[in-house]
């Protein structure tokens, strides 16, 4: 109780802040409602008008609640007006770009530890990749996929997942398979362990810690990739392009339910890949 | 020239390249600071003449992938287009909203700070919102604020300001209980404190935090662009240039959005060696 006290309250005050928010930015709308037709709002009309616009600026948190519950349950999840379907195409893509990023990843920091010429000449290029706008590249890639006539949105949203994902898990694994001490690479080499035998023994385990700390990193990378591989022009599937959709069609509900679904999303990732290494850890022995 | 022989020499100057960085890896020199830079440089080089050699040789026509020879000349061009779209969106979007979404979560972490009750409260959900797909918010905010470059620093803001606080909190806690004490047996106000021990101990955490944010904020500024925008910025310029297939373009603007991006970044660093050069990470 202790912990979740401050949060619960934190939580509170950034919903009445919201609330209050929402009363405020959609009063306008309300006035000048009123002002054509010629009659005065009073304070106690104002916040019910505010609270129930379908074209709210800031639609007031229950509405959004509303709005999500609606597109969760409101029709079969397979319709095209479902939130689970869109999720659902959302969570493909970023699983894939997941899976992609942590092969990239790993198979990058492997050369790095083992080729000194690779850490010199490619690490520093890694860094810099970070540093370039993946949203510039993307619409680039959605064409090119579309040139070579890879049909669909699957693989350029794997991409451009992928090129977010693979870099927490590049850093933390050079820096896993690094953390062996040379006594420990000493005592292998006098056992007359083969190079393979000594990465497979000592230096894979020594990083799984660091692997699966970065998961989480990638993992929310991986999303957010996916949602913007979704946001260019042409997407019609997956909680980016809902987004996209309420911007375009003025139905700024749609936007907020699609976000919140994402959040929602990213959540469930986060504590799924949570999950998975507490129970790596029980596996591997480690004691908390 | 016959195709292959293009194919020829571009493969021949990837191993002769290779052949040189073992080499220098291996060499005293590859441990001086110029040959620390030159293994990069010249993999970055082999990479563009293998670019260039392959699109030549194979014919790979321009509306898939131009080469690096054709961007350039572009890139010459068209200056004042790709210098306008950088001041547009790199300036005045990415540039103002890093700096205002920065200095935000700095208060607001120093806040954070004095009210440990806040720090319980809020530091997990910032934890929590730094892992949200913020940029989908480039919508709501584009039509909060209009399409000018005010609403793609608004987007900046809200990108760059969780991951930024959590950064900063954890570098106010970074300093050791026995420090924080030697300053209390001294007399140090909280704002001594602060200045003397907390905040030059939490340097290599904001540098840690602006890093991440600046690569951020050029997303961001970049995304909101593709939800309305005047006619002129980077995102705008991608993605017409991509609707009427003027390619070069395209990869012009990704070559100023990765300059942009690199230099904001090498800045932060340079200003971080300067700050931190205490910290073991920046020794040796």
């Amino acid at each position: 109780m202790r912990r979740v006290g401050p949060i619960f309250a934190v939580l509170a005050a950034l919903l009445a802040l919201w609330y209050l928010a929402a009363i405020w930015m959609n009063a306008t709308w309300v006035y000048d409602q009123a002002q054509r037709s010629g009659v005065e709002v009073t304070l106690a009309e104002l916040i019910p008008a505010a609270m129930a616009q379908d074209r709210p600026l800031l639609p007031p948190p229950h509405q959004v609640a509303a709005k999500l519950w609606e597109g969760v349950t409101a029709q079969a999840i397979t319709s095209k007006r479902s939130l689970i379907y869109h999720g659902f195409i959302t969570f493909r893509g970023t699983m894939a770009g997941f899976a992609l990023g942590i092969l990239l990843g790993v198979g990058l920091a492997m050369a790095i530890v083992r080729f000194r010429v690779v850490d010199k000449s490619v690490m520093p290029w890694a860094i810099i990749s970070q540093t370039i706008p993946i949203v510039a590249i993307a619409p680039m890639i959605l064409v090119v996929a579309n040139q070579l006539g890879i049909q669909g949105r699957e693989v350029p949203k794997a991409i451009i997942a992928s090129y977010l994902s693979f870099f927490p898990v590049l850093v933390s694994m050079v820096k896993g398979l690094r953390a062996p001490d040379q006594m420990q690479l000493d005592l292998l080499k006098t056992w007359g362990a083969s190079e393979g035998e000594t990465f497979r023994k000592l230096r894979l385990p020594a990083s799984m810690p660091y692997f699966f700390a970065s998961l989480k990193v990638a993992v929310a990378a991986a999303l957010v990739g996916t949602i913007v591989g979704e946001l260019p022009t042409g997407a019609v599937e997956g909680l980016g392009a809902r987004m996209l959709l309420g911007s375009q069609y003025g139905e700024p509900l749609i936007t907020w339910a699609a976000l919140f679904a994402s959040a929602i999303l990213a959540g469930a990732l986060i504590l799924a890949v949570g999950l998975v290494e507490r129970l790596a850890a029980v596996k591997m022995g480690v004691r908390a | 020239m016959s195709n292959a022989l293009i194919l020829l020499m571009g493969f021949g100057f990837w191993g002769a390249a290779w052949g040189l960085n073992i080499a220098v890896a291996g060499s005293a020199f590859g441990r001086t600071r110029t040959g620390r830079i030159f293994m990069p440089l010249l993999f970055g080089l082999t990479l563009l003449v293998l670019w260039e050699a392959l699109v030549r040789a194979l014919g790979v026509p321009p509306v898939i992938l131009p080469a690096p020879s054709a961007i350039a000349a572009k890139f010459a061009s068209s200056t004042d287009v790709l210098w306008a779209d950088f001041v547009q969106t790199a300036v005045k979007g990415a540039l103002s909203g890093f700096v205002i979404g920065c200095s935000a979560a700095f208060v607001t972490a120093i806040l954070c700070d004095r009210v440990p009750f806040l720090r319980a409260g809020l530091l997990p959900i910032g934890n929590f919102v730094a892992a949200l797909p913020i940029v989908g918010l480039a919508p709501i905010l584009v039509m909060w604020f209009g399409f000018g470059w005010q609403s793609k620093a608004a987007v900046v803001v809200a990108m760059v300001f969780f991951p930024m606080l959590i950064n900063v909190v954890a570098g106010l806690q970074a300093s050791e209980r026995m420090q924080r004490d030697l300053m209390a047996t001294w007399g140090a106000s909280y704002t001594q404190a602060l200045w003397k021990l907390r905040l030059p101990a939490a340097m290599p955490f904001i540098f840690n935090g602006l890093k991440i944010s600046a690569s951020l904020a050029l997303i961001g500024a970049i995304v909101a662009e593709y939800f309305g925008s005047p006619v002129v910025g980077m995102g705008f310029r991608i993605s017409t240039a991509v609707g009427v297939l003027n390619i070069e373009l395209v990869w012009a603007e990704i070559a100023v959005a990765a300059l942009a991006g690199s230099a904001l970044y090498g800045v932060i660093a340079i200003v971080e060696r300067g700050v931190t050069f205490w910290h073991p990470s920046q020794r040796g």
